[in-house]
């Protein structure tokens, strides 16, 4: 393939010049880039490789130029990463409207919605956030109530959205309103608003970890176009399950995406220490950590695998339905057992005592239990490939 | 890194399963249990195997084999698994041919490959000496006598010992117990004075033995390889020994898991089909979960020999293994207690599985071994 090797050339060549030496590192939670009207960079480097990779329309390779996107073949896209890795480059941009909203604008949006939202969300101009739950709809979501009632060439929404992430730092959300009262399933739109339109509330909520990433959001007679509208009025659902393909995949990720730096049984022998021999002083937690490599190993090459097929064209990529269930499990495992190998400096909450790094895992293993009820339950997720993969009944 | 089959290896499999579901389906097997056949495999399926060229699979061609590549011989043994195929694919083909073609002079190879290739030679691997799996811990001694050597020494849980025409003994011949330098391959005649054969009934009904060696005189061109250094090719074989159980372990927790499935969707309780039950169903999904990452890890680790990535076959085997013993070792039973009480019948055919399940287990190495090496390996 001359064309690819080609390109990985010039793909190197490019990153050798226009990647900051600073931006080839792990970087930390703070230092992620999320973009949108009131982004922060903590360093002057993030926001010189984010205009750049933007320029090239590579925070979105494989989306079509005309929208701001990369238009790389998958062959291209594999080039780009693997270089992109070979270097250690940080993702120039995080953001919902890459991995989520993108996505579903490009299968089911019109033209003029595709060229206003998807060129923002490739410079990161434009902060999304996702308005699914209630109160009183998470596993079933589709039992939402917010509701959007058209007056004119508006509708007006009035509801509330809880668990809407990073609600109170986001520029735009894409909510789940309900246009028909009378049905279920087939009486939900999908819409997308400014977050600054009057009427919009927002209030963080305090979770086990001390953190705020989500918000409850209150909706009080928010004026929004009909035109914001994305596809079929009351077919919204649709829309909804699709963007949940792609939340699943990513919150999945997490299992490879945030393995930490230094390996785990080095990391255990720091707390547990050496025999003479050179092993691991705890010989349970030994056979432990080998257990969670070997699935993890599992899990990185299922992900390899179920792109080796679909790629092919064989199968039916039903893989793919278990991997945000086993990702979430192995990053709730992962978490558990490094507070426990580190004893009592894994159960710190803040001030002298604890490294940074020390409190960091605390935290994260706080926040590692929502990988199970985020984006859909394991056990909705259990419900679904019961019936849609393994075909068991329903009665 | 190829995780889908190519075009040959789909055909390959097509072919296997279509044998394996012909000629030597589960009531082959227990006929051969029930009959308590003095071979434990049928003569008939092993000729129709040779004649798919199976038992030359990983064969150099010069010496008569296929050279078809390591993953074919794993896709025929994921195909046993499915029907528990009894024959001496493993103990003849996954071990011995793998030792001989590693480990033997050209004589050797000469000799024996073609031989194995037109499935008229049988051997078997004399290693175990405790009850478990531990391939350095070797006390069988090979003393020098007379210009040659002389072994004595017992194994035990040799696979197709008693019908091997010709064993691979491991034996110490420098060191202490544990030590992994001064062990030697030695090959040697089943019918030579002084082995006494004793075949071992083992929960799966398939073929094991106990062997003890009084006084067994071999020359020294019978070694294997070079003399203190039998580890060199022991461990290799061994890695592919462990992947061939591994791939075999898969086709049956595949049929276990198809047939599990199947009666969740037919048996009627409390007027409704019990897979409607949510309990029933999550359980069903973790062995769905563990059958898909099973299958990722083995196609990977199958393929790495083919690919030149020799170097890391022992992660990947044991890593391969392990995960398969999990995965096994959960579908074998959830299939028991998922079947209810039909499930503990000898009649039903879902316990043999449970059977095979916990001896493939042991084979080779169990998860707590296999869990134990990757940590040494990895510096832990």
């Amino acid at each position: 393939m001359p064309d690819v090797d080609q390109f990985r050339a010039d793909t190197r060549a490019w990153l050798e010049g226009n990647c900051p030496a600073s931006m080839r590192s792990p970087m930390t939670a703070e230092e992620v880039v999320w973009g949108g009207r009131n982004a922060t960079f903590s360093n002057p480097d993030s926001k010189l490789w984010l205009d750049r990779m933007a320029a090239k329309g590579w925070t979105a390779p494989m989306w079509p130029t005309q929208y701001g996107g990369g238009g790389l073949s998958m062959a291209e896209n594999a080039v780009l990463e693997s270089e992109l890795s070979r270097i250690k480059a940080r993702p120039a941009l995080n953001s919902f409207g890459l991995w989520m909203l993108g996505p579903v604008l490009l299968e089911f949006a019109n033209e003029a919605q595709k060229l206003e939202h998807l060129p923002k969300i490739v410079r990161g101009e434009i902060r999304w956030c996702q308005g699914y739950s209630e109160p009183g709809a998470g596993s079933d979501l589709a039992g939402l109530q917010t509701k959007a009632v058209r007056d004119g060439d508006e509708y007006v929404i009035n509801g509330q959205k809880v668990w809407t992430s990073y609600a109170d730092r986001c520029d735009w959300i894409f909510c789940l309103v309900r246009t028909d009262t009378t049905v279920k399933h087939n009486g939900i739109s999908f819409i997308l608003f400014d977050m600054q339109s009057p009427g919009v509330t927002v209030k963080p909520i305090q979770l086990i970890s001390g953190e705020s990433p989500f918000c409850e959001t209150f909706f009080d007679d928010v004026r929004v176009p009909a035109r914001n509208q994305v596809g079929e009025l009351n077919k919204g659902w649709t829309i909804a399950k699709r963007l949940l393909q792609h939340e699943r995949t990513n919150i999945g990720d997490f299992g490879t995406a945030q393995s930490p730096q230094t390996p785990m049984h080095e990391q255990a022998k720091k707390y547990l220490g050496e025999d003479a021999s050179g092993r691991l002083d705890d010989s349970a937690m030994r056979r432990e950590i080998a257990k969670y490599q070997v699935r993890q190993k599992a899990y990185g090459l299922t992900y390899a695998r179920v792109g080796q097929e679909l790629k092919a064209g064989l199968g039916d990529g039903a893989a793919s339905s278990i991997l945000k269930a086993v990702g979430a499990e192995l990053n709730k495992h992962r978490s558990e057992m490094m507070i426990d190998m580190m004893g009592t400096q894994g159960i710190g909450w803040q001030g002298d005592g604890f490294n940074d790094w020390e409190i960091m895992q605390t935290r994260g293993w706080l926040r590692s239990k929502a990988n199970s009820i985020e984006g859909g339950t394991t056990e909705i997720n259990k419900n679904v490939v019961a019936k849609n993969v393994l075909g068991l009944p329903t009665k | 890194m190829a995780l889908i089959l190519n075009e040959e290896q789909t055909l390959l499999k097509d072919s296997a399963k279509d044998l394996m579901t012909a000629a030597a389906p589960v009531t082959q097997f227990r006929a051969l249990r029930d009959a308590k056949d003095e071979l434990g495999y049928s003569k008939h399926l092993w000729t129709q195997m040779v004649d798919m060229g199976w038992a030359g699979i990983c064969i150099p061609e010069e010496f008569g084999g296929l050279d078809f590549g390591f993953h074919g011989l794993g896709i025929v043994l994921e195909e046993t698994g499915r029907t528990l195929a009894a024959s001496p694919l493993v103990a003849s083909i996954l071990v011995g041919a793998s030792a001989i073609t590693l480990g033997g002079n050209e004589t050797q190879k000469k000799q024996l490959l073609p031989k194995l290739a037109e499935g008229t030679l049988l051997m078997a691997l004399a290693l175990d000496e405790t009850a478990h799996f531990s391939p350095h811990r070797i006390e069988t001694r090979a003393e020098l006598s007379a210009g040659g050597y002389k072994i004595n020494g017992a194994k035990a849980f040799v696979l197709d010992g008693h019908i091997a025409d010709t064993l691979i003994v491991a034996t110490r011949t420098s060191g202490g117990t544990h030590d992994r330098q001064g062990i030697t391959l030695f090959l040697v005649d089943q019918a030579a004075a002084g082995v006494e054969v004793t075949r071992t009934q083992m929960v799966d009904s398939r073929n094991a033995a106990k062997i003890t060696f009084t006084n067994v005189t071999v020359e020294a061109s019978a070694i294997l390889g070079e003399l203190d250094h039998g580890a060199d090719i022991l461990d290799p074989v061994l890695d592919r020994a462990a992947l061939g159980m591994a791939a075999e372990m898969l086709g049956t927790s595949l049929e276990v898991f198809e047939r599990t499935l199947a009666y969740l969707k037919e048996r009627t309780q409390f007027e409704t089909k019990i897979g409607a039950f949510q309990s029933l169903q999550h359980r069903a999904v973790d062995m769905y979960c563990n059958l898909e990452l099973s299958k990722s890890i083995l196609i990977d680790a199958l393929s790495a020999l083919d690919e030149g990535r020799d170097a890391d076959l022992p992660t990947l085997a044991s890593a391969a293994k392990a995960q398969l013993c999990e995965t096994l070792h959960q579908i074998s039973s959830e299939g028991i207690q998922m079947h209810g009480g039909i499930g503990m019948t000898d009649e039903y055919e879902i316990g043999f599985f449970l059977k095979r399940a916990r001896v493939a287990e042991k084979t080779f190495g169990d998860a707590g071994y296999h869990y134990d090496r990757l940590a040494t390996l990895n510096g832990y």
